[in-house]
């Protein structure tokens, strides 16, 4: 469930575009009613303001965004104002420039977006980069990455709630003698990940789990430096438990020396429409301290205000 | 002029492509031209002469070409790529060709089309029901080429071009020592690439060998057919026309015309097309005959 709150009356777009636009005027900016707009509309809200922005005043409002704001704070205006498509799709792209712990990104995309927001994504990323995501993502991995990376990015997966128990039972088996034999990035293994439907996939782990006396992910960690076993095991998790995952990034994001501005940004920017609302419960759970509290005990000034508001915290 | 023989006009209304029903209706009921049929008919020992096995198989194959036909047409066009693909799968490796002559051809929306309903039709997605069949060395291959969202726009590198065809090179080189179509970077190459890229691409490779790539892949009868697809879509339905018009053609060649006709409406198709005209009008026969002519016109 989304934490982002939306007013009962909402203004109509000219006015927010306005109102943005006062926002930008004169010496400073007002980054109070910028966060007091933009953290308070939903996708299609913001898509008709920034249409309507551009119509009022011949100039694309995120390049406005860009030239008043600064640092941490603009980052997350401007990664939240974006398209939840766009918004991947640039997220994936500066991932694939970036160095290989980026590829966690593109695993976090791939696996907890819908198959239907996924080719969104796909759609957006030719759009703005003239190039196909999975191109790309094939060209800047390789070896184990790369066989991991480029079908979970190209997925898409049945949405269906069907599963087929007998499968099940014999891909969990399957899964079971790959690990056993340590080949981690055997076809098989990436085959049932990268394909079958996350109902399917979450029953086959179950019945791994019931029938082998492990969760899979336990099994998967006799090599905790290994690169590779990681990703694999946070694919698994962001394909069946994403809320769990999201709740380790957090916490490593704000537990970290200074903060991981750059993975709390991502995730509270692309959950708070999503479900945040089960990754602060999971916070809470298991951090005895509300996600509002850890925030803003990590960080400070606009930046906060607007991650605060993107979770919930205060009024509309 | 003679009037023909009842076996003759038998064997006139069923050979060739299709079946001619004006003709067949005109000698139902002439209980001699069983008589010298030895096409369709043999002696049996008790008296009678009975039908020929292979004849009838062939038989029910040539009527069932116009149904075929106009069910394809009938259907929209991500369901019938949906249940063609369907079918190549279970039919097995020997009709891989079709799985790659869709995945290939298609446009990008058109393939995003076919797996949408892929998913209402089988409740499994392409890709699942691929990899889980298909054990050989095409599975990567198969299954990458399937998931393809390709860039449609006309840009592209030179320089990552001339690389990537010495890739290729490369890999077809070692062939013997690893099947090409396991190659992973022949794979990154065919099904992430742009179309135009990859036209880009064959072009290089003129550079470096004095081949062509599918010339170098006449022994990897998969690959030279994607390499084919995606760069030089015109001779793969030059092949596919002539090798189902001809006198030998196999039952599969000949169902290769009714998918390409029926699935196919673009430009380059229609062109070769016309190029066997007197071809199709020589060889294919009655209702079946009036649906091709009739589509390759429009």
């Amino acid at each position: 469930m989304a934490t982002l709150k939306v007013p009962a009356h909402v203004p109509a777009p000219s006015e927010d575009a306005e109102q943005l636009h006062k926002a930008f005027e004169g010496w400073g900016t007002n980054e109070q009613l910028i966060i007091d707009i933009l953290a308070h509309r939903n996708a299609a809200q913001r898509n008709s303001i920034r249409k309507a922005y551009h119509e009022a005043y011949g100039k694309e409002l995120l390049k406005s965004l860009d030239e008043e704001l600064s640092s941490d704070f603009e980052r997350a205006v401007v990664l939240f104002t974006l398209d939840p498509a766009e918004r991947d799709a640039y997220l994936a792209n500066e991932s694939i420039k970036r160095f290989t712990s980026s590829n966690w990104v593109l695993m976090e995309i791939a696996c907890t977006r819908s198959s239907h927001e996924l080719f969104n994504v796909r759609k957006a990323y030719h759009a703005r980069y003239k190039k196909s995501l999975e191109e790309d993502v094939a060209h800047h991995t390789k070896g184990d990455h790369r066989k991991l990376l480029v079908p979970l990015v190209s997925a898409f997966r049945y949405e269906g709630e069907e599963v087929n128990m007998t499968l099940a039972k014999s891909e969990a088996k399957i899964l079971r003698d790959k690990i056993s034999d340590k080949h981690y990035s055997d076809e098989e293994v990436i085959r049932i990940v990268t394909t079958r439907s996350k109902a399917q996939l979450n029953a086959t782990l179950n019945h791994y789990n019931t029938a082998f006396g492990n969760a899979i992910n336990k099994d998967l960690k006799p090599d905790s430096d290994d690169e590779f076993l990681k990703l694999l095991r946070d694919a698994i998790k962001c394909l069946t438990v994403p809320e769990k995952y999201f709740e380790k990034v957090l916490r490593q994001a704000i537990n970290k020396l200074g903060t991981d501005e750059w993975a709390l940004t991502r995730v509270v920017t692309t959950r708070a429409e999503v479900d945040m609302v089960r990754i602060k419960e999971e916070y809470q759970r298991r951090n005895s301290v509300t996600l509002e509290k850890a925030i803003a005990g990590d960080t400070s000034g606009d930046y906060e205000k607007m991650l605060l508001a993107l979770i919930g915290a205060g009024d509309v | 002029m003679a009037h023909p023989s009842e076996p003759e006009v038998l064997d006139q209304a069923l050979s060739g492509i299709g079946v001619d029903e004006k003709l067949l209706v005109s000698i139902l009921r002439k209980s001699h031209m069983r008589k010298g049929c030895s096409k369709f008919f043999c002696e049996d020992e008790r008296q009678f002469e009975r039908w020929n096995h292979t004849a009838i198989k062939s038989l029910k194959a040539e009527f069932k070409r116009f149904k075929d036909v106009v069910v394809l047409s009938l259907m929209h066009p991500w369901e019938r790529d949906a249940r063609l693909l369907k079918k190549a799968l279970k039919k097995g490796p020997m009709q891989y060709n079709v799985i790659v002559e869709i995945a290939c051809i298609r446009s990008s929306d058109e393939l995003l089309g076919a797996r949408k309903a892929y998913h209402s039709l089988f409740d499994r997605s392409i890709e699942e029901d691929l990899a889980s069949h298909i054990q050989g060395s095409e599975r990567k291959l198969l299954v990458a080429l399937v998931s393809a969202y390709r860039y449609e726009g006309p840009k592209v590198k030179e320089d990552t071009a001339r690389l990537e065809a010495k890739a290729v090179l490369n890999a077809i080189k070692n062939n013997d020592k690893r099947n090409a179509m396991e190659d992973d970077e022949v794979v990154r190459i065919l099904t992430t690439r742009s179309k135009p890229h990859l036209k880009e691409v064959y072009e290089q490779y003129k550079k470096f060998s004095d081949k062509t790539i599918t010339e170098d892949l006449e022994v990897e009868l998969l690959l030279k057919e994607t390499v084919e697809c995606l760069c030089t879509p015109q001779t793969y339905f030059t092949r596919v026309f002539d090798a189902a018009l001809r006198d030998d053609a196999d039952e599969d060649a000949k169902k290769a015309l009714t998918r390409l006709v029926a699935t196919q409406e673009s430009e380059e198709m229609k062109g070769v097309a016309t190029k066997f005209e007197g071809k199709i009008k020589e060889r294919v026969k009655g209702a079946y005959k009036d649906v091709l002519v009739g589509m390759l016109e429009k």
